[in-house]
């Protein structure tokens, strides 16, 4: 698996490769709405992630986003073009803990899914908890924990999901801004340690910059790609430098652009 | 504070009993006042406390087997939208069967022992059991399972590791509802299947007394049946916090 691993600061640029991680074509989702009429969430999407990549999915909401992220999950099928991906993992827009699981049993779920057994399961989780700063919050309840906390937890059960691909559905959304600030570093040392392909859903552009190797700008429903940027930054970034502001701009201007040509 | 309010309102609930039958509008043979059946709980202690024995048990093993029953007929039902359509419906009717009804043909399988009885209360009490745990079953968030199946999870492993414990406070939630009904079913169980034994439970021992018109020992016997619903009610708060304490976190009082 390691081969696969390329350095997240330089994806290969060839939009051919075969062997990216994750490669949609044209892809079509329709869905019916409550009066049975057919409603478009994304209009022929074409999207890639070579392996080790981050890219992030920005848009308005409604623009199908999660619609995406369930696509390449295999939770969905598209009504035209391809999907195809390595092996994913999701992680929700909720954390859903299971509230009768502590931090370390809850970040172990998917080992014990695939069978390990508790003791070997836990004992994974746990060198991670330690290696990714967690140490300490092992046996407490996901009502014990704070916002960000229970995020960490969310995020390493994907982790340990043993996925080459994670899909973050807006992982940082319910949290207040110092919070999730203090998230997206931690998100950025935890990719480091254990570096994944990672397709990044938020509707925060500055976060996007701040996390990503590429940026894909979606329009409003139904949703189609409207500009994608290299993000060739050096990490750890921080949302006051210059060129991720710039970025932030070209993002934005992007995005109101297709927002008001959506309404005309 | 607090644990003193109950205790009042049964004393002030008690007090306007006592006036009331102190006043004289009533024959005692109709309405006892309390004094008289604190002397009949009293006077007759060893008597009720071996009729509450019987009684005592086939409540417990009665509402222990409704929720068996109730929890596997709910995962049943939440497995099978067929056997939904086909349970719910007889479900719910056997709820409006007088037991009055079937009552000789229970004798007549099973006589006059604990297993008639046992049968009564199962028929009452695993209907709430079987409502609140399909509800808890159906309540896990849609999204819990999409996150499941992305770990590759099987249905058995979806229901086993976020269904089953997701349901199991729904599930004694149910059986403290079916209690109230459950002690009910106990005593329409012994007056129905009557038993000539000595000891044959507070039901059938209200039953002779109304006709022998020992009211007030009949009252004592209604005494006792109301303190068993209370104990039973708590010990099930308490099986709950132990079994399921995510469910109810950092409560103090029982409820």
């Amino acid at each position: 698996m390691a081969t696969q691993l390329q350095s997240r600061a330089q994806p290969p640029s060839d939009p051919a490769a075969s062997d990216d991680a994750v490669v949609l074509r044209d892809v079509e989702r329709v869905f019916d709405d409550r009066r049975g009429e057919p409603l478009a969430a994304l209009a022929g999407v074409t999207l890639r992630a070579a392996p080790g990549e981050l890219v992030a999915v920005v848009g308005p909401s409604g623009c199908g986003k999660t619609t995406l992220l369930e696509l390449i999950c295999g939770l969905q099928q598209p009504q035209r073009g391809s999907v195809r991906s390595r092996p994913a993992a999701l992680m929700p827009q909720h954390d859903l803990l299971l509230p009768w699981l502590d931090a370390v049993d809850n970040a172990a779920l998917a080992l014990r899914i695939a069978r390990v057994p508790r003791a070997a399961a836990r004992g994974r989780a746990q060198s991670l908890f330690v290696e990714l700063g967690l140490g300490g919050f092992e046996d407490a309840t996901p009502a014990e924990l704070s916002g960000g906390m229970r995020q960490r937890v969310a995020f390493l059960r994907t982790l340990l999901s043993g996925k080459p691909v994670l899909c973050l559905d807006e992982p940082f959304g319910a949290l207040d801004a110092i919070t999730r600030a203090e998230m997206q570093d931690w998100l950025t040392r935890a990719l480091a340690y254990e570096p994944r392909t990672v397709v990044l859903v938020t509707h925060d552009v500055e976060e996007a910059i701040v996390l990503a190797d590429r940026v894909v700008v979606l329009s409003p429903r139904p949703g189609r790609v409207v500009a994608e940027l290299d993000v060739a930054l050096a990490r750890p970034r921080s949302r006051t430098d210059e060129d991720v502001v710039a970025l932030r701009e070209r993002a934005l201007g992007v995005l109101g652009k297709s927002a008001s040509g959506a309404r005309a | 504070m607090r644990r003193l309010a109950p205790l009042a309102l049964v004393l002030a609930l008690v007090g306007a009993w006592e006036l009331y039958a102190d006043l004289g509008s009533t024959s005692a043979y109709v309405l006892p006042a309390p004094h008289t059946v604190a002397a009949a709980l009293w006077d007759n202690a060893g008597f009720l406390a071996a009729n509450l024995v019987p009684t005592a048990e086939e409540v417990a093993l009665g509402i222990a087997l409704a929720l068996v029953l109730g929890f596997a007929l709910a995962v049943l039902v939440h497995f099978s939208a067929t056997l939904r359509r086909a349970v719910y419906p007889l479900a719910v009717g056997s709820q409006a069967i007088p037991i009055a009804v079937i009552a000789p043909l229970l004798v007549f399988w099973w006589g006059f022992g604990v297993l008639p009885k046992l049968v009564v209360i199962v028929l009452i009490c695993f209907f709430p059991v079987l409502v609140t745990t399909v509800d808890g079953l159906r309540a896990v968030d849609g999204d819990q399972i999409k996150l499941l199946r992305t770990f590759d999870a099987t249905r058995w492993q979806a229901f086993r590791f976020a269904e089953l414990p997701a349901a199991l406070p729904a599930a004694l939630s149910g059986a403290r509802i079916a209690l109230a009904v459950g002690v009910i079913g106990a005593y329409i169980a012994e007056s129905q299947t009557a038993t000539s034994g000595a000891h044959a439970g507070l039901g059938h021992e209200i039953e002779a007394d109304l006709t022998a018109l020992q009211t007030p020992r009949a009252y004592a016997a209604a005494v006792l049946l109301f303190a068993l619903a209370i104990a039973c009610f708590y010990a099930l708060s308490l099986a709950e916090r132990k079994l399921a304490p995510w469910a109810h976190p950092s409560r103090g009082e029982a409820t």
